[in-house]
């Protein structure tokens, strides 16, 4: 049974990576704002067709 | 290039109908020379996809006036970029024009019409832009003539346009909470086994899991709950009880406790009780906070008036910012310009608009020589001025330098939870103490046994967070019928209201809109007659009844006019006596025609009836509806235009001087400051800045606009025109939402009471506490969730 020793170290570490990467993407705006990625993912760049003259 | 066609088409760039002649290019039609700038620009850049997303994205582009030459003036462009070192400048601009798929996509292309733009990002419902450029290929006035030759000017403002994400990054909520969710997540975790019991040979992991939940509770103490405890100490020395102390109060003796039982392993601690009752908390704080990202409630007169003035001086022309303008400077204003100081008109045609101040919409003519206030919009020519008081001095702005300004808003009310928090500390304190003395003599170890599990039970979670669900709750019905609030607390504030004052233009009434029809049969010999009489009174109705028939023909003469104020006009015209006016006045007694409100106008000649002109004033929908609010309700209107309308609003606001017409912006703020003085709770709506003060003064003030992200002046909510005739269901809803606070406290106390009697004992089990603390809060959230909805089911706002 001293495995659990093991397992629930692994499963705090595991969660610490998830508070970390939580903490990272709050760091770096990724919640600032929450709609505009919605609709920019929809948009498709594509490439140059029609350049008039 | 223009073409003449006979069928209506759009602009395909606007969508706007275009005129019989217009531009095209290709198979694209332009209604004006911007809309096919703007395209060609964007063709040209293969930027065409702008078409392809959404119609008619862009905005119509034919009225062109753009004056940025101010962007130049160093002291400007650094108020308004935001980061700028040698080579790259940071900027954010508010785009009022951003409103679909097409505006991001194009924004965010900025940089293949120009590369010295690095990167554009949209913030969609900020209807922000975030540029980052190159500084010395391109200077800020250029990034704004790109966004301007493409049709999206920006608004520049100095004050709160562009809004920024400090106020959530200050005190890191959402951090706190996520420490908060993580520890609360594994301590559950742990603590089960605990619960469950542990056989015999498990026991070696009792004091592993014992250990480690300890663990867990130093971030979630020190970090997340850490501003609860500063914040009861700092009330504790103010003298304050607020609910914060007990809140505080318990996370210590859960934790001080928590510490002993499992150091001396004597028991498991109440760790899971501890992080728990630390992450419903803060979610209740998050709840609280909800804000519009697209509203702003703290605008004054600097996001109104322009950034910089064209100063004449030895020098020629040069801009200044607004706030260093000084008396006796010379100022050029240009059609469509706000004056920003009050300032003697010197050279040009002034016509000023005042509609932004007073309200009316007639712009007014002034003379050379002549004062104009501060606030109006010049409409015509470029005119220069003589600055002769600073800005903030000046007939309208003088208002910011009153007190109630530079009141804190956030105490005015003091809040039905912070009432019953003090008695309920107090309470507690008493109880916690009482089990302790009873079981002193006999149990020293019991007694502290149950002054901690006291103070633990009692702590009040549930209480704390009935407050914020249902006001969040309540907001979210608000909005759902475009009424939207500063923030939850303002919920409370509309019920304790018992006074409402309104202004009248842009408010009840729509600027600049009446509509006349005329019931019953007139010759044009007659309709002359009547227009040529009505030509000779000033009175609003006469003249929009001379307005809807036209000009009368020359040779009617009028003999004979004798205008009675209030009640009609008799005159003579060819002959023909013509008695125009009330029901009272032109009708007999007991006529049943004669019942009407103000807005009829009966027409008699030679003493036989023939019929009335209806005059439809346009008023928002439902203002007649108020009438129902005199009931519980004290109604006043505040108007700063003429009182041509009094007779027509009698029925809604009575006669008895409830109405006061050319009250100037400062009346307004003082009228109620006298009635907050006689200890009434004044709820104000306004619209203009000429209403500022008083909406600041007032308890609540209420912004009225047909545009929610048009500017507004600073107030405690907004309030979409087209929701005016569910006020009275707002108030309505708003007692029902404070009526479901009280019952969510009796419910929290029922179990409070529960878990008392527990705790008295001496003998609170840890899991005792670690349910009731879960199950209490979701019933209140449940029932507060549930009661506010149905609350707005009956009040039809769902």
């Amino acid at each position: 049974m001293s495995i659990i020793y093991f397992l629930i170290g692994c499963s705090v570490l595991l969660a610490l990576v998830f508070l970390a990467a939580f903490f990272w993407a709050q760091r770096d705006g990724q919640h600032d704002d929450m709609y505009t990625p919605s609709v920019r993912i929809l948009l498709d760049d594509k490439p140059v067709e029609e350049i008039e003259k | 290039m223009s073409v003449i066609t006979l069928d209506t088409t759009h602009c395909y760039h606007c969508g706007n109908d275009c005129p019989d002649e217009h531009f095209n290019i290709g198979d694209k039609d332009f209604c004006c020379h911007g809309c096919k700038e703007v395209y060609s620009i964007l063709s040209k850049s293969g930027l065409s996809n702008y078409y392809s997303y959404n119609d008619h994205p862009g905005a119509n582009r034919a009225q062109e006036d753009n004056r940025l030459d101010y962007l130049l003036e160093p002291a400007i462009v650094k108020d308004l970029v935001e980061y700028s070192d040698d080579d790259i400048a940071i900027v954010t601009f508010y785009i009022p024009h951003i409103h679909c798929s097409s505006c991001i996509w194009l924004l965010e292309q900025l940089n293949r019409l120009n590369p010295a733009i690095y990167y554009s990002r949209v913030d969609f419902l900020r209807k922000q832009v975030n540029i980052r450029f190159n500084k010395k290929e391109i200077n800020l006035k250029g990034v704004v003539e790109l966004l301007d030759r493409i049709g999206y000017d920006p608004l520049i403002s100095l004050q709160d346009i562009v809004k920024k994400q400090v106020f959530s990054k200050k005190d890191n909520l959402v951090k706190k909470i996520a420490v908060a969710g993580f520890c609360f997540g594994n301590v559950m975790l742990l603590s089960f086994p605990e619960y469950l019991g542990f056989s015999a040979h498990d026991e070696q992991f009792k004091y592993f899991f014992g250990w480690l939940n300890l663990l867990f509770t130093i971030p979630v103490t020190f970090y997340s709950g850490w501003g609860y405890i500063t914040s009861a100490y700092t009330s504790l020395r103010n003298k304050v009880l607020t609910i914060d102390f007990p809140l505080a109060l318990g996370i210590v003796v859960l934790f001080v406790r928590s510490w002993a039982e499992i150091g001396f392993n004597t028991g498991a601690g109440f760790v899971d009780t501890l992080c728990g009752l630390i992450f419903f908390l803060l979610i209740g704080k998050f709840v609280q906070r909800k804000t519009y990202y697209h509203l702003s409630f703290e605008r004054d007169y600097r996001s109104f008036f322009p950034v910089a003035v064209q100063v004449l001086d030895a020098d020629g022309e040069r801009h200044v910012p607004l706030s260093d303008l000084k008396v006796g400077q010379r100022i050029r204003v240009r059609h469509q310009e706000i004056i920003p100081a009050d300032a003697i008109l010197l050279k040009g045609e002034a016509k000023v608009d005042f509609s932004f101040v007073t309200g009316e919409s007639v712009p007014v003519n002034k003379t050379l020589g002549e004062v104009i206030y501060a606030g109006g919009r010049q409409m015509g020519g470029a005119i220069e001025l003589d600055v002769v008081k600073p800005v903030s001095q000046s007939y309208l702005t003088r208002l910011w330098n009153n007190e109630a300004f530079s009141r804190n808003q956030d105490d005015r009310i003091e809040t039905f939870s912070q009432k019953v928090s003090k008695y309920f500390t107090i309470v507690l304190l008493i109880i916690a103490l009482g089990s302790f003395l009873y079981w002193m003599p006999s149990d020293m170890h019991r007694a502290i046994a149950s002054l901690t599990a006291v103070l633990i039970i009692a702590c009040p979670c549930a209480l704390a967070l009935s407050t914020p669900f249902t006001m969040s709750a309540a907001l979210g019905i608000f909005d759902k019928n475009f009424f939207y609030l500063k923030n939850a607390a303002v919920v409370e504030q509309i019920a304790a209201v018992d006074t409402i004052v309104f202004d009248k233009t842009g408010t009840i009434s729509i600027a600049g809109g009446s509509s006349v029809a005329l019931v019953g049969d007139l010759s044009i010999n007659e309709k002359d007659a009547i227009s040529a009489v009505c030509a000779n009174s000033s009175h609003p109705l006469s003249q929009l009844v001379c307005q809807y028939l036209g000009a009368a023909a020359r040779n009617t003469v009028v003999n004979a006019y004798n205008e009675i104020g209030g009640k009609g006009i008799t005159a003579q015209v060819n002959g023909k006596s013509i008695k125009l006016g009330s029901g009272k006045f032109v009708l007999d007694a007991g006529d049943n025609r004669a019942g009407d409100n103000g807005s009829l106008v009966h027409i008699l000649i030679d003493g036989k009836y023939r019929g009335y002109f209806t005059i439809k004033h346009q008023y928002r929908q439902g203002v007649y509806d108020m009438r129902k609010l005199n009931a519980d309700y004290k109604l006043y209107l505040l108007s700063g235009d003429h009182n041509h309308e009094r007779s027509n609003l009698a029925s809604v606001f009575g006669n008895d001087g409830a109405m006061f017409f050319e009250q100037s912006p400062q009346n307004k703020l003082d009228f109620i400051g006298y009635l907050q003085q006689q200890g009434r709770k004044v709820m104000m709506l306004g619209d203009g800045l000429n209403d500022a003060g008083a909406l600041k003064q007032s308890d609540i003030g209420i912004a009225v606009t047909d545009n929610v992200n048009n500017f507004s002046p600073g107030s405690d909510a907004i309030l979409d025109g087209r929701s005016l005739a569910r006020l009275p269901a707002f108030l309505q809803f708003s007692k029902d939402a404070m009526r479901v606070v009280y019952a969510s406290f009796g419910i929290s106390l029922l179990y409070n009471l529960l878990g008392l009697s527990y705790a008295v004992t001496g003998k609170l089990s840890p899991v005792i506490a670690a349910i009731l603390m879960p199950v209490s809060t979701v019933t209140i959230i449940s029932f507060t969730s549930l009661a506010t909805h149905l609350a707005a089911k009956k009040r039809k706002l769902l």
